[in-house]
């Protein structure tokens, strides 16, 4: 009886290791073939999210499927460009995108602005596989505050 | 008998005119052979002209398969949620018969093309492409969309099922008639030519480089 228990352990053993070198993203057994997981929808609901701290790059809130984007056309810039704004009601290219990186302005996008998606990037439903724990400024500030003065 | 002698007389004269040699051939036979010639050809232009109308046929020509329908591939015009598909005729040849027969009047100018190689590469289809791409532009502008509409009718688009921006944009400028579909959706079914000279779309990128060449040096 012994034997027969110390026999199955030795042969849980490796199954264990094996166990503990899952891929920590899916928990699943790496020999096994997992189903896909759906496709996360594009969140495109046209509402500008807040940003978490001044210099983020605002996320894209709408679809871009099939944008043009490169040396012969800029589809983005027909919309943001500062001649465009009037008609598209879009948020005009900062100030910042008209600058080199010696911080003169030129008149017209900056080549190191050129390309939107570098920087700006639409999101969508997917489930994060690990949860975020950043915390905006303000949240530090008032953490580190002693208990009593937060509100 | 005599009632009937007389349509007889007339039955047996149209049938010695009919029989009669013309010329060469009878003239019933080519009153008749004329008309179901007739009929023939016209039906066999018909056919002729819808294979001509296939998608196949227009990518027979290597121009049209290695540019613009290995681009069309990865719209939503090739696949999409509900399945149907946009194909080349559907968009290039109005259905409207008589412009339908103008169009292949000048499609024979484009196999003139093939034959003569005014457009056989890669490179020289791109240093064309604007003038091509302006051509439909302006075709399209002129029709007022039509090929478009042919399939997306303004009746039927329903603004409150539509993101912000194309509710917004088609309320203030579609439904106005300031504007035609293709003057807001240039490039919705392959690349874009160099758009520099198109009003609307943006300028290229500046770098600080001066005429006389100074700032030119750093990379930014
Ligand atoms: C048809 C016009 C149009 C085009 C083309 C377009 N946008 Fe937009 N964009 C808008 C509008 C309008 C908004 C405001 C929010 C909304 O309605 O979606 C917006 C919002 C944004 C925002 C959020 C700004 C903020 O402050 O939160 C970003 C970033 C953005 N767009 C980037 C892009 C990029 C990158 C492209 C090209 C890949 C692009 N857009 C193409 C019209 C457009
Ligand atoms: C190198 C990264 C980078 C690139 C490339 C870039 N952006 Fe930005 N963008 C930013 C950052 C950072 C901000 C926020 C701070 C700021 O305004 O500079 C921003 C802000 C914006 C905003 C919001 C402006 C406002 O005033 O609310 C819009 C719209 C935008 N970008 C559009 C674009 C478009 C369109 C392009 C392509 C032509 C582009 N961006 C290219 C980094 C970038
Ligand atoms: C014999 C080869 C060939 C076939 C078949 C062909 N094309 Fe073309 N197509 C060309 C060439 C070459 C050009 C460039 C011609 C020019 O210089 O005008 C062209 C140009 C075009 C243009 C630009 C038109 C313009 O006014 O400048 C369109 C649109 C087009 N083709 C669509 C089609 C469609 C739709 C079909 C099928 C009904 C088709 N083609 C069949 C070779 C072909
Ligand atoms: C959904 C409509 C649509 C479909 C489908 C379509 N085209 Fe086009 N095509 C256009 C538009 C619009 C233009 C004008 C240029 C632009 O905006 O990209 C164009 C331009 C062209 C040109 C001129 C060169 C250029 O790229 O601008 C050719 C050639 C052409 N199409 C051939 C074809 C062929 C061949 C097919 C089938 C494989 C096809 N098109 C399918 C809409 C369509
Ligand atoms: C043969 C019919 C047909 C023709 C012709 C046609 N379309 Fe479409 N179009 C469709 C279908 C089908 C869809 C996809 C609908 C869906 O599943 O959402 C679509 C989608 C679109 C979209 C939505 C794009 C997106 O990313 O959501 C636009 C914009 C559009 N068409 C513009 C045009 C324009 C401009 C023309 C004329 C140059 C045109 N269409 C010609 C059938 C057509
Ligand atoms: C004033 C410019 C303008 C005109 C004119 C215009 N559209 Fe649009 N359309 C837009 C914009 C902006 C969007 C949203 C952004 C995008 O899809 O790129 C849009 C989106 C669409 C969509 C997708 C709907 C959605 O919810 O995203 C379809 C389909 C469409 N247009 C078809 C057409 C057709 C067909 C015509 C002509 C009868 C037309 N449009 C004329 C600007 C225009």
């Amino acid at each position: 009886m012994r034997r027969i228990l110390l026999l199955a352990l030795a042969a849980a053993l490796p199954c264990l290791a094996m166990a503990a070198d899952r891929p920590a993203y899916t928990g699943a057994p790496v020999p096994e073939v997992q189903p896909a997981a759906p496709i996360a929808k594009e969140t495109t609901d046209d509402k500008r999210r807040s940003r978490n701290y001044p210099d983020q790059p605002p996320v894209i809130p709408h679809a871009i499927r099939d944008y043009q984007l490169d040396l012969n056309a800029n589809k983005c810039l027909t919309c943001h460009g500062r001649e465009n704004t009037e008609a598209s009601q879009a948020p005009m290219i900062s100030i910042t995108h008209f600058q080199d990186r010696e911080g003169q302005t030129l008149g017209a996008v900056s080549p190191r602005r050129y390309f939107c998606t570098q920087c700006h990037v639409p999101q969508s439903d997917a489930r994060p596989r690990i949860d975020n724990l950043f915390q905006d400024v303000d949240r530090t500030i008032r953490n580190a505050q002693p208990t009593e003065q937060r509100k | 008998m005599t009632v009937l002698a007389t349509p007889l007389r007339w039955l047996r004269a149209g049938w010695t005119t009919f029989k009669r040699p013309s010329a060469h051939l009878g003239i019933g036979f080519l009153t008749l052979g004329g008309f179901l010639a007739g009929v023939i050809w016209w039906g066999g232009f018909n056919t002729a002209l819808e294979a001509t109308n296939r998608e196949a046929f227009c990518i027979g020509c290597h121009e049209m398969r290695e540019n613009v329908y290995a681009e069309l591939q990865s719209t939503i015009h090739f696949t999409n949620r509900s399945g149907v598909r946009a194909t080349c005729p559907d968009c290039h040849v109005p259905h409207n018969w008589t412009d339908k027969i103008a169009r292949k009047m000048q499609a024979s100018k484009e196999v003139w093309g093939k034959i003569f190689g005014t457009i056989d590469t890669p490179e020289k289809f791109a240093a064309h492409r604007l003038t091509l791409a302006s051509n439909e532009w302006a075709r399209m502008k002129a029709n007022n969309s039509l090929e478009c509409r042919n399939c997306h009718s303004v009746e039927s688009m329903d603004i409150t099922k539509q993101g912000a921006r194309a509710a917004a944009a088609h309320q203030t400028f579609l439904f106005t008639g300031q504007n035609t579909c293709i003057d807001c959706h240039k490039g919705i079914a392959h690349r874009l030519p160099d758009m520099k000279d198109v009003p609307a779309w943006n300028k290229p990128p500046q770098s600080a480089a001066r005429p006389d060449g100074a700032g030119a040096a750093a990379p930014h």
